[in-house]
């Protein structure tokens, strides 16, 4: 909302400077983004037009002389309007103005010194476009007779506009009385109410036009003037400005005033031919389904059976609270005016404004829910302007249907404990009565708080706590006190999935790898480059979609990472080791979805940054499996690798995992991504391993579980270690050996420490070495002791995997 | 006279000069600490041909011997100053046996790092969670009824263009969204919850926004509620100021203002001063009553207040970070700086 300082000073006096106004203004609710300064142009003097000539090269051109204060110019001007004796903004060279021709607005020029066909022309007379005013351009400006020659133009144009973002429950302050009334609470100042008399002698209004609401539901009241013999041009001067100075175009008297009465009290008003309405009789009704109008902008609207129409008995002449239709507009030739100033239902209004694509000033106001009291007074107010601007008589009385009187809520009780209840601070009655009372809250006081009356431009208000909020905003928060929750805080209650994605997190963020947080959305030809199963459940589709790019929820961490794993590798030259923890979306058709806790992460590229000792490896399956590890170790949690299969990743270099404890619950995979699944992802590297953990199946698993770890007494008897090399069949592995080695409980671990294909090695045959760690809980061991028992595990490794020492 | 004098001056001159000669010469061809100290007994020591000279000073006249033993003792000062730099030379020099390059980057192993967004977002709930607030998490897919009706932002409320949504497309429900504020979980936690209530709520947001430099269509968010018996405006007031100082520092300058959101009565706008500006940074208020009804709570008994706040906008003002666009894009050259 903009709000000219000059009009805004109609009602209210400030003597604070402009910069402390916007502060309170701000700090009170009503956002002051910008205090703009239009008008003020350095070098632009009131200049008197002291004859003009006619161009000698040039028939459309004159040579004007200005009397610029200081001396006198000759100027070339193209204006048809430029006259002698005329008053009129002489920009001397050097001024900077609007560059009246460029194709974006805002476009500024600095005015030289130029010769024009051939005659050379000291400055310039300015247009409105070029003062950046507004945008005519057909002529050059032409100022009162009283502006002083050699006056700066700021001085006569300039002004000043409060450039205010309003909250939506302000709809009072979409007129510039109702930021003056908060200008009057901050200041103590009193307002100044605009002036709604005015005298009627014409005919009872009722014999001129009647109306009629045959859907009291849409339109809770209806007021309307009748004012006859008036006279259609254009509005003086002043109110030109004051629409001017807001952005609006000026377009007749008739509609300049509904304009200005909407702006200045925030009732949108609408003015009908009254002899263009069949039978003088106006009826508000529903549209039937289908109907069309003429809408002012000249383009035939269908409307539906829920939006609400001003018509006539034969016709729609106004879609309600949203465009007159072009059938009863007000035109030069137009002498009795009927004039509209209602109250139509909020949401419905807002409604068809949506349906029809027609957004407007009034719609703006009326999607508030307007309490009905606002429609009389903008009616009696633009009334009283008509007559003064337009002339004519107004008829006798007002029409005023009224079907929503008597249902608006009109009072609010407020508690003095209330006030304390709500902001912790007791506020003085006086401060309490004052405060309100400038704010137009009628009071009566009694020995607990108040009953208050809503005043009728304020529908926001309908609580206690909306009072304690007004009397808080001018009181100012700044001056509430600042206290610390003194009460008892609540029981902690465990989060289980929230506390286990966090130790995931620090776990892989420990391990090495780098989090990141990506879209939710993608699309399901996306999604399917990682070849999800058939039977997964359905996808959360988007209705409304911003862009095809995000059309779906995802199903599946996996798209997402390796998409960023590629898109890095074209970029980054050192190891790539992401992850995300974050939701899936799974749509089993029950209302929401399941949101589903995963986490997944991949590698690619080196292992390792450039290092003097350091290999130049690239990454692969056990860097994935190592970060599957280091999760598991964090949670406590043995699980096994076995081989598995999943479309999204190579066969023969994949691991399902599982937690055998937990009746081999199936809690991730881990593998090397399939070629041709990674080939699409536009990488450049050849391969990505990647893990998927499903911390929801995780959770589970921990489910009952003792959540501490209980110390385990270590034995102080010392511990053996023997290594054995062994031969087996490449198809032997490691988990087979350490599975067999760690039958014997006096073995505490068996660890593969070295592979060896190769020279010395039979074809077909892998050497193996494996560390057997042996330790008795209540004895030392003695060599014997000892090769007895590996004795046995060798004699079952031969056995059930063919293993042999390997000759020394 | 005056000649043999002559004579003899120039005769012990040229002893020191000699002896200057000489010792420099030697100290330049000495090469290891041995051979230094070999040179430092030889002229300096007790016995040494500086010492000697000194000694032979006895035979010579008052004056004579004050000049020469004047240049003789010059001549020690310089020669010790050459002698501890040429052996700091010689230490630097020399390598010990089995030095290393100690120049080599040691084996660091690799850090992996927090995505700036969950770093915000942990520093934040901390600050919570010590002020007694727990940190519990909703659904990012939401039912229309938590995100809007419930918090007093019934159907066609011209405050819904506040919040412009993503629709979810079913058959079977009209009534799904994408969450586009994490203050559902007021109404969610309040149902399931009695009083008192202390959470603060972080995750995804989505909003049907076009995306640009300062504006995303996902984005999280962090909401805060407090329900008791006695809450006030000025608690709000003090723990939000606590906040602000745990954050942002101690000596942060904070503003509160009037602003407008239909959950809350009064509204609240929380602005840091910031290179001269003030910056919205958050969202607060009383709840308003109609929600803690809506909730099942007694209006009259409870009062409480809420609050929401954008943990990558306040990443963006500490980090520096121009584009809100580079959270999601992930790229490493982002990510490694945090």
């Amino acid at each position: 909302m903009k709000v000219p300082v000059s009009w805004l000073s109609e009602y209210v006096d400030f003597e604070m400077s402009l910069e402390d106004l916007a502060h309170r203004l701000t700090m009170a609710g009503n956002e002051v983004e910008e205090i703009e300064r239009t008008g003020w142009i350095d070098n632009v003097v009131v200049g008197h037009v002291k004859a003009v000539a006619q161009h000698p090269n040039a028939d459309r051109l004159s040579l004007v002389t200005v009397d610029y204060g200081d001396g006198e110019a000759e100027v070339v001007c193209g204006a048809p309007n430029v006259a002698a004796g005329q008053k009129i903004a002489y920009a001397a060279v050097g001024a900077v103005l609007q560059d009246a021709y460029a194709e974006e607005p805002g476009k500024t020029k600095k005015l030289k010194r130029s010769k024009i066909r051939g005659v050379e022309s000291i400055g310039m007379v300015c247009s409105v476009r070029e003062l950046g005013i507004g945008d005519d351009h057909d002529g050059i400006l032409v100022l009162d007779d009283d502006a002083k020659v050699g006056t700066p133009i700021g001085e006569v144009l300039g002004e000043t506009v409060l450039d205010i973002e309003l909250t939506p429950n302000r709809p009072d302050c979409l007129g510039v009385v109702g930021v003056a009334r908060d200008v009057s609470a901050i200041t103590g100042n009193p307002l100044r109410q605009p002036n709604v008399e005015f005298e009627s002698k014409g005919p009872d209004v009722n014999t001129l036009a009647s109306v009629e609401i045959t859907d009291p539901d849409l339109c809770l009241r209806y007021t309307a003037s009748v004012i006859q013999g008036v006279k259609i041009g254009p509005s003086p001067q002043w109110l030109q400005d004051r629409l001017t100075a807001i952005g609006e175009r000026p377009i007749n008297n008739l509609v300049d005033i509904t304009n200005f009465v909407m702006f200045e009290l925030g009732q949108p008003l609408h003015a009908f031919d009254l002899d263009k309405v069949v039978d003088h009789r106006v009826i508000v009704r529903r549209a039937t389904p289908g109907e069309k109008i003429v809408t002012l902008d000249d383009k035939e609207r269908k409307l539906g059976s829920e939006m609400l129409l001003i018509a006539d008995p034969e016709r729609g002449i106004g879609l309600a609270g949203v465009m007159g239709a072009a059938n009863s507009e007000i035109s030069e030739s137009t002498t009795t005016v009927l004039l509209e100033s209602a109250t139509f239902h909020g949401v419905n209004n807002r409604r068809t404004a949506h349906a029809l694509e027609l957004p407007s000033q009034a719609t703006l106001r009326f999607e508030k829910s307007l309490r009905t009291g606002l429609s009389e007074v903008g009616l009696r107010r633009a009334t009283k302007l008509i007559l003064e601007i337009a002339g004519g008589e107004a008829a006798s009385g007002i029409i005023d249907v009224y079907p929503g009187k008597g249902t608006e809520q009109t009072g609010v009780r407020l508690d003095r404990d209330h006030i304390k209840r709500v902001l912790g601070v007791e506020i003085e009655n006086r401060v309490v009565e004052t405060t309100l009372g400038n704010l137009g809250f009628e009071l009566a006081g009694d020995a607990d708080g108040w009953d208050v009356r809503i005043p009728y431009w304020r529908p926001d208000v309908s609580i206690p706590e909306d009072i304690v909020e007004e009397i808080a905003r001018i009181v100012g928060y700044d001056n509430i006190p600042t206290t610390t929750l003194s009460g008892r805080p609540p029981q902690w209650q465990p989060q289980p999935e929230m506390e286990l994605r966090a130790r995931v997190t620090d776990a892989l963020v420990q391990a090495g790898m780098r989090e990141i947080i990506s879209y939710s959305a993608t699309t399901s030809e996306a999604e399917a480059r990682v070849a999800l199963p058939a039977d997964m459940a359905s996808e959360v589709k988007l209705r409304n979609p911003i862009t095809a790019d995000f059309a779906v929820m995802r199903r599946t961490l996996r798209e997402t990472i390796l998409d960023t794993v590629a898109r890095n590798s074209r970029t980054w030259r050192g190891p790539i080791a992401l992850f995300e923890a974050a939701r899936v979306f799974l749509d089993y058709g029950e209302g929401l979805p399941e949101e589903r806790q995963m986490a997944a992460g991949a590698f690619v590229g080196p292992r390792n940054d450039l290092h003097w000792d350091a290999s130049t490896d690239s990454s692969d399956f056990y860097d994935a499996k190592g970060a599957v590890e280091a999760v598991l170790d964090e949670l406590g949690i043995t699980a096994t690798f076995e081989t598995g299969e999943d479309a999204t990743f190579a066969a023969g270099r994949t691991a399902v995992i599982k937690v055998p404890a937990a009746n081999n619950v199936v809690i991730g995979v881990v593998g090397e991504v399939a070629g041709k699944v990674f080939a699409q992802f536009d990488a450049e590297v050849e391969t990505a391993t990647m893990f998927e953990l499903d911390l929801a199946a995780i959770l589970k698993v921990l489910k009952g579980r003792e959540a501490t770890v209980k110390f385990d007494e270590f034995t102080r008897l010392p511990a053996s270690h023997r290594d054995l090399s062994l031969v087996v069949d490449t198809g032997v592995t490691a988990g087979q050996i350490v599975e067999i080695s760690n039958r014997n409980r006096i073995v505490t671990s068996a660890t593969v420490f070295d592979l060896f294909e190769g020279k010395g090695v039979p074809d077909g045959k892998k050497a193996v070495a494996v560390r057997l760690v042996y330790q008795s809980p209540n004895k030392t061991l003695t060599a014997d002791q000892i090769g007895k028992i590996e004795g046995q595990i060798l004699k079952q490794l031969s056995k059930e995997l063919g293993a042999e020492l390997r000759a020394q | 006279m005056p000649e043999s004098r002559e004579t003899q001056d120039t005769q012990t001159s040229e002893t020191v000069e000699e002896l200057k000669l000489a010792a420099v010469a030697a100290l330049d061809s000495a090469e290891s600490e041995e051979q230094l100290e070999i040179w430092r007994v030889d002229f300096m020591g007790r016995k040494g041909r500086l010492t000697g000279l000194l000694r032979g000073l006895g035979g010579l006249e008052i004056d004579e011997r004050k000049i020469v033993g004047a240049a003789a003792n010059r001549l020690r000062g310089e020669l010790e100053v050459l002698f501890e730099g040429r052996v700091s030379q010689s230490r630097s020099t020399q390598t010990p046996v089995g030095s290393i390059d100690i120049t080599l980057p040691g084996r660091k192993p690799s850090l992996g790092g927090l995505h700036p967004s969950t770093q915000v977002v942990r520093e934040i709930t901390q600050a919570f969670n010590e002020m007694g607030f727990q940190t519990v998490e909703g659904p990012e897919v939401e039912l229309e009824k938590y995100n809007f009706d419930m918090l007093n932002i019934p159907a066609s409320h011209p405050a819904r263009d506040m919040f412009d949504t993503f629709w979810v497309d079913s058959d079977t429900h009209d009534d799904i969204l994408l969450r586009t504020h994490t203050s559902p979980m007021q109404a969610r936690v309040m149902e399931s919850n009695d009083p008192p209530i202390r959470v603060v709520v972080p995750g995804k947001c989505y909003r049907y926004e076009s995306t640009d430099a300062t504006h995303e269509w996902q984005f999280n968010q962090i909401e805060g509620l407090a329900v008791d018996e006695g809450i006030t405006f000025a608690d709000l007031k003090g723990t939000l100021y606590e906040f602000a100082r745990r954050i942002f520092g101690p000596s942060q300058k904070v503003r509160f203002r009037c602003d407008y959101f239909p959950f809350v009565e009064p509204g609240v706008d929380m602005s840091i001063e910031w290179k001269g500006d003030w910056l919205e940074i958050m969202g607060a208020g009383m709840v308003h009553p109609k929600v803690l009804e809506n909730a099942g709570y007694d209006s009259t008994k409870y009062t409480g207040f809420a609050f929401g706040m954008g943990p990558e906008r306040i990443s963006m003002l500490r980090n520096e970070i121009a584009d809100i666009r580079h959270f999601f894009a992930n790229d490493l050259r982002f990510l490694t700086q945090f």
